[in-house]
């Protein structure tokens, strides 16, 4: 972004991604991915179903093996800098049966800093309940999570990665299926961050509102199909790219792999 | 008096047994009953509260995969042992079943991570597998000389008598292992079983936390084996975890009722099997826990079914009582006789019930119990001659039902362009899921000058709509979203 500071040894860019290559096996999903985040910018990850953005994402985050290559968070492998990383997944990824409140939810999020042995106090309370009014929905924190409507549990994964205060946010389709006022509210949110310096990456799928809710742009498909400022990025011959048809070749190949590594 | 009961009278002799034993049993006469209920509330309590997290990790039936996986390493033991001159030892049986216990637990583990096979199928796998290899060596336990009297059998099918108080310390020691393992590793275990993929990116290692389950599911189970035996193991497992899930929706709460439901059962399975000496442990414990189960499956304050079918038919009646209230409203709006609230509130003239029931085609017997009801909560008064007036209470709630239901019509009629009855239809099922929120925004959206208190209704009020049907189905409120 503009009036950023270069991006040093002081000030390393919150995300560099290098020729990342994953596979399952052996079909590859991300191939040889290379993407520099600037500091404070807010992103939408967009592609295709099957594109790999949830698995760009877990592959930040270390959760998914990458065949080659690497990944930088402020200059560093995420092990490292696990504390200043809230990553967000999809809503749908958990069971929402689960005996717990919001309250209970958001908690959750301060386990990382808490670390082993160590238990909820009141100061995560607080931070949590806080995050939980930012969200607005402080008045359900002691409402059982099967009890909160989808925009609601949504809300209330947002306020457990908020307890993080984390400086890079990674969000999995927080917009999925959530009703016009929580998607108002996320945008606010993110907003918010983003003007205290924060960065955020966010898997979206509404191409509508890319323009007015991102101002930088990451089109994946299988590969990098562009990065860049929205204005320059998110235009039709991109567009065209990343959603016009895959790869065939290389996908092609791919399955190929696959079938010839479990014959 | 007159007996009530000859035959009993026949039947003196068994049941005085029965009472005997069972007060013998029950005031703990025993020293032996003494010890094997201690040792089974114990194991019901440890297995109670692990069986919570395999329950939430979705992974209960690895409990059953390591509870079979054990049969080979207590044959293989025994076999171990007498090859080597010694005597059969429980503790040795012990060992042998906790490693091969947690060799089933691993392989199932292995399986899914390296081979890409489903969890279910792992499971399966394992399970047979190792009983089958725990089968052969049991067979050949039996043709070593004395391996007849070993007891093996003991292990598959449980036999507390054999219980002593050694076995009372290993019960304890597992279950201070699980509640050790949820006091030191609680919030972790949460998180795992809420969120793995959080946990993972948090840093935490997910593999090692998982197995610490697995860990913990083999050392209840290998003290498990002699109580309940390792076919019926996975019932204490899951039964106490998943009768708590109706009680409660807090995690320690369901932990406690857990353990209470694993406790309790042990403890009337036990007494049971003392009372009548040929019901296996086994068999009488998981009995007793599928009583409890049933009991908490229908009682159950959270989600326990007869109360939900209670509720269902209170969500019912107050949908009929509505419907009523409506139709009154309306035969009152429709001959002009509504009173005016604003200038004095009584009753309404009196309506005969059968108006109403034309109007909502409902039978004249159901349209009296129900008028009935009604008078009962104060809405209507009823007269001898079947008359019904609207009381103050139930006007005012009649207007509000019909302003919902209009509002609700004219939505339906400017937004989705639905034929008026199908609107009407489609509102009469629709309405009584509106919200507070939801009204507030029709009455923003629908119409520019605002609301009247009392919208008109978009159809004349006496033309019959209601032809064929009584209660509207879900069928109905699909015509009332698509034109005809």
């Amino acid at each position: 972004m503009m009036g950023q500071p270069e991006p040093s040894p002081l000030n390393p860019l919150p995300l560099s991604i290098r020729d990342v290559t994953v596979a399952y096996h052996r079909k590859p999903v991300l191939w040889n991915v290379a993407l520099d985040i600037p500091t404070g910018s807010l992103v939408g990850l967009v592609g295709p179903n099957g594109a790999g953005k949830s698995t760009l994402l877990k592959t930040i985050v270390d959760m998914i093996p990458r065949v080659s290559g690497e990944v930088l968070v402020f200059g560093q492998p995420y092990r490292k800098v696990r504390e200043r990383v809230a990553y967000v997944p999809q809503r749908e990824s958990v069971d929402w049966d689960f005996p717990a409140t919001a309250l209970d939810v958001v908690l959750m999020g301060t386990y990382g800093q808490l670390g082993w042995f160590r238990r909820v106090g009141a100061k995560e309370r607080f931070a949590a309940l806080e995050a939980l009014r930012k969200m607005e929905i402080e008045h359900l924190a002691q409402r059982q999570i099967s009890q909160l409507s989808g925009g609601q549990q949504q809300r209330t994964f947002l306020a457990r990665a908020l307890v993080q205060h984390a400086d890079l946010y990674l969000m999995d389709e927080p917009f999925a299926a959530v009703d016009a006022s929580t998607e108002r509210a996320i945008v606010t949110l993110m907003r918010e961050l983003q003007t205290q310096g924060k960065t955020i990456v966010v898997v979206h799928h509404d191409l509508h509102t890319v323009p007015t809710y991102f101002d930088y742009v990451v089109l994946l498909n299988l590969r990098l199909v562009a990065a860049g400022a929205t204005e320059e990025v998110f235009t039709e011959t991109f567009l065209q790219k990343t959603y016009g048809g895959k790869l065939t070749l290389l996908d092609e190949v791919g399955e190929a792999m696959r079938l010839r590594a479990r014959s | 008096m007159h007996d009530p009961l000859p035959l009993l009278r026949l039947l003196p002799s068994p049941a005085a047994l029965l009472a005997d034993g069972l007060w013998r049993v029950v005031s703990l006469q025993d020293y032996n009953t003494r010890i094997v209920l201690m040792g089974t509330i114990l194991l019901g309590i440890g297995a109670g509260l692990l069986g919570v997290y395999l329950l939430l990790r979705r992974r209960v039936l690895i409990g059953d995969a390591i509870s079979h996986a054990t049969l080979p390493g207590v044959a293989a033991a025994y076999l171990w042992t007498a090859s080597a001159g010694g005597d059969k030892s429980l503790f040795m049986l012990l060992i042998g079943a906790a490693v091969s216990g947690s060799l089933g637990g691993m392989a199932v583990l292995a399986l899914r991570h390296m081979a890409r096979i489903r969890e279910d199928a792992a499971l399966g796998i394992v399970l047979s597998v190792f009983f089958g290899a725990g089968v052969a060596l049991v067979s050949l336990v039996q043709q070593v000389p004395g391996g007849n009297a070993a007891g093996l059998e003991g292990f598959i099918y449980g036999k507390t008598a054999s219980m002593t108080s050694e076995d009372v310390w290993l019960n304890g020691s597992a279950s201070c292992l699980v509640i050790l393992a949820i006091v030191c590793f609680g919030k972790e275990l949460k998180l795992l079983c809420f969120d793995a993929e959080l946990a993972r990116s948090q840093g935490w290692p997910v593999l090692t936390l998982d197995t610490l389950l697995i860990f913990l599911v083999v050392a209840v189970t290998i003290v498990g084996l002699q109580a309940v035996g390792l076919i019926l193991i996975i019932a204490l497992l899951v039964i106490p975890a998943a009768s708590a899930r109706f009680w409660t929706h807090d995690l320690n709460k369901l932990l406690l009722i857990s353990a209470l439901i694993g406790a309790v059962s042990c403890a009337l399975g036990t007494l049971l099997s003392a009372a009548y000496a040929s019901l296996p442990s086994g068999a009488t414990i998981v009995l007793s826990g599928c009583a409890l189960f049933a009991f908490s499956f229908a009682f159950g304050l959270e989600g326990g079914v007869v109360w939900q079918v209670v509720r269902r038919q209170q969500l019912r009646r107050e949908q009929e009582f509505q419907h009523l209230l409506r139709a009154a409203f309306e035969i009152l709006e429709d001959s002009g006789e509504l009173p005016e609230p604003t200038v004095s509130l009584k009753s309404s003239r009196p309506i005969a019930i059968e108006a109403i029931g034309q109007l909502r085609g409902w039978t004249q017997r159901d349209t009296r119990l129900l008028a009935q009801q009604m008078a009962k909560a104060g809405l209507v008064v009823l007269d001898r001659h079947m008359q019904l007036q609207l009381t103050p209470r139930g006007f005012l709630q009649a207007l509000g039902t019909v302003r919902d239901h209009r509002l609700l019509e004219q939505y339906m009629i400017e937004e989705i362009a639905a034929p008026v009855g199908a609107a009407d239809r489609g509102a009469d099922y629709f309405e009584h899921g509106l919200l507070p929120e939801h009204l507030a925004w029709l009455e923003h959206s629908l119409t520019a000058e605002g609301v009247r208190a009392l919208p008109p209704s978009p159809h004349q009020l006496n033309v019959n709509v209601h032809e064929s049907q009584d209660t509207p189905s879900p069928g109905d409120s699909e015509t009332g979203k698509k034109p005809e």
